[in-house]
């Protein structure tokens, strides 16, 4: 009898073995996870950094140079690697469809949340929703079908080029924004409303004054997650903006990104020589900045936590 | 011209030579050597064809019909461009490697360890926007546009129209051709690039003033082709080198073909495939070629 009440205390029980097991399988699942991420991370770094060790290119040469032709060599025997005519594409199409899209997306935010909240929830959510839910090929599709030819007759040019990307990346980030936004503006406690109604302020002032000031952080990580978006995105870009490894002059002249190089040159380039290095150098920025995207967004939540 | 064939022939001798040196080593020709002494084709097992996507419609159709005629056989064919088909080919990833160019053009490919089995011929052919006013232009009016020179099309006798450069992606085969055989060795400016003929076909077709370059296969009935030097683009022309812009279709293999490669690619060669699939998917048999072209561009 003493010995199997001195078994039960000091054995483990069948429950904290199960706990154990489930302890061990969630680290190896994660285990897992971290493993992917840092392979993935160190294939694209080494292979990214290849074209600096291996090929001397100088990374001057590369984020600041804008003839760009790996086949061919310069007047100083170096290969043209200048990536930044991709560069400045990227941002530009980036930055400018997150201008246009942001208001918008605040503005119906606002209706969804603020004024119309029945509506909202049964009609413009589910075609946000659906918004996202199109493959990029899809806007692409309808980019160079549609957005091509009426940048050609309003704007002039050939109609490829940043402003056609950026109608296509506007509609494309437009949904991200906006549901990020209403969830932002929905955390906004309910009191500050009331307050603010209190105090004899009418609706416009409450949502101006009080519900949008205090949803500014999560407004800017729904901002911030739209550009990351736009940043990445390649096939519909790739479709409409002409392609053209040029610093772009103006917004209808053909340009091109690092996404579109890339998709480009892909299958042309042999692998381990200067042409496909080159391309994992692409690589290797974009993922440096969604690396970057994502440290933003962390430290607007860290910053702007309301209090 | 005589000293140079002789040279050229002593050093594909050479280089038969030694691989035959190197593959007895392996044991695997011996193999071989045995099938083909009992006479009996190896038609079963599994073989991959990776690389151009120009050819890939080809060699599909070809090894749909094959593995149709041979039970037990199954042959992947994948695009992913000319060079990965080289690069792939080369490290012996697959058997077979599909490419618009030669492999000695491509940087970064060992292209002595490889052997060339030419498959079709594919003409390429300047297209423009219908409304530009232009039929045929000389060579040179072609390089000038293309390098920048020439911005309007009123300067070569059309209509006062901008001209819009669209080219393929760098690395593309069919650009390669261009530029070789078209601009005669000149590089096109730098200007919108599509990475597929399906896309060049719809821009060409809606934008003003644009001109660009397809192969034959992708000329449809709203596509408007030049003249060049009032030949016309057509296969007869091609055929006898009159129109000086067409490319090898390529399927290399690392070292001599053995077994169901080897099958396969005398399967590509046969009547069957050469006269009626490579017409009809708009390429030219190889059998039709009056001429035969080297990577240097000495006619023969």
């Amino acid at each position: 009898m003493q010995s199997s009440i001195e078994e039960r205390l000091t054995k483990k029980s069948k429950k904290a073995k199960l706990e154990t097991f489930g302890k061990s399988l969630s680290f190896i699942c994660i285990a897992f996870i971290v493993l992917v991420v840092i392979s993935i991370l160190y294939f694209v770094a080494s292979k990214g950094i290849a074209t600096f060790t291996q090929n001397g290119v100088s990374i001057g040469s590369f984020l600041g140079g804008t003839d760009w032709n790996p086949s061919g060599k310069g007047a100083d025997g170096q290969p043209l690697v200048g990536a930044l005519p991709m560069i400045t594409g990227s941002f530009l199409v980036t930055f400018l469809s997150a201008i246009v899209a942001t208001p918008f997306a605040i503005g119906a935010a606002v209706f969804m949340t603020e004024i119309s909240p029945k509506m909202g929830k049964k009609i413009l959510q589910p075609v946000i929703e659906l918004l996202v839910g199109i493959p990029s090929v899809v806007y692409g599709f309808i980019g160079l079908t549609v957005v091509v030819p009426a940048v050609r007759n309003v704007f002039g040019g050939s109609g490829f080029g940043i402003l056609a990307g950026t109608f296509v990346l506007f509609v494309m980030i437009l949904p991200t924004v906006t549901s990020m936004t209403i969830d932002a503006l929905n955390t906004v406690p309910r009191h500050y409303r009331e307050a603010s109604l209190a105090l004899g302020a009418t609706r416009w002032q409450t949502v101006y004054k009080v519900v949008l000031r205090s949803a500014i952080p999560g407004i800017l990580t729904a901002v911030v997650f739209g550009m990351a978006r736009a940043f990445g995105e390649a096939l519909a870009v790739q479709m409409v903006i002409g392609n053209a490894a040029l610093m772009p002059g103006n917004l209808v002249s053909p340009a091109s990104t690092l996404t579109s190089i890339l998709t480009m040159g892909m299958g042309n380039t042999v692998m381990g020589s200067l042409q496909n290095n080159v391309l994992w150098s692409l690589a290797l920025i974009l993922l440096v900045m969604s690396l970057v995207f994502n440290i933003m967004t962390r430290l607007i939540g860290k910053k702007g936590a309301m209090k | 011209m005589g000293v140079k064939r002789l040279i050229q022939a002593g050093l594909i001798a050479g280089v038969a030579f030694s691989l035959a040196a190197c593959g007895n080593k392996d044991g695997s020709t011996s193999a071989s050597k045995e099938a083909t002494e009992k006479n009996e084709e190896i038609t079963t097992g599994s073989i991959t064809a990776v690389g151009s996507t120009a050819l890939q419609p080809l060699v599909e159709a070809a090894a749909e019909k094959y593995q149709e005629n041979h039970a037990g056989s199954t042959i992947n064919v994948q695009g992913g461009g000319s060079g990965t088909g080289l690069s792939q080919v080369a490290t012996e990833a697959v058997e077979i490697g599909n490419s618009d160019v030669f492999a000695e053009e491509k940087e970064g490919v060992d292209a002595k360890a490889l052997v060339d089995h030419r498959v079709a011929v594919v003409g390429i052919t300047p297209v423009i926007h219908k409304d530009t006013g232009v039929t045929n232009l000389t060579k040179e009016q072609l390089i000038d546009i293309f390098t920048g020179k020439i911005t309007n099309w009123k300067e070569v006798g059309g209509n006062n129209q901008e001209i819009v450069v669209v080219n393929r992606a760098a690395g593309s085969g069919t650009r390669a051709s261009f530029e070789k055989w078209g601009l005669g060795g000149a590089k096109s400016i730098q200007s919108q690039e599509q990475d597929s003929s399906g896309a060049v076909r719809k821009i060409i077709n809606e934008t003003p003033g644009a001109i660009s370059y397809l192969a034959f296969s992708y000329i449809d009935d709203q596509t408007k082709t030049l003249s060049i030097d009032q030949v016309k683009p057509t296969e007869a022309n091609v055929a006898t080198n009159d129109w000086k812009i067409w490319s090898y279709e390529h399927m290399y293999t690392k070292g001599e073909a053995t077994g169901l490669t080897q099958s396969f690619l005398a399967y590509m060669m046969s009547a069957a495939v050469q006269d009626e699939l490579v017409s009809k998917m708009g390429y030219l048999p190889i059998t039709a070629m009056k001429v035969e072209r080297d990577v240097d561009g000495t006619i023969k």
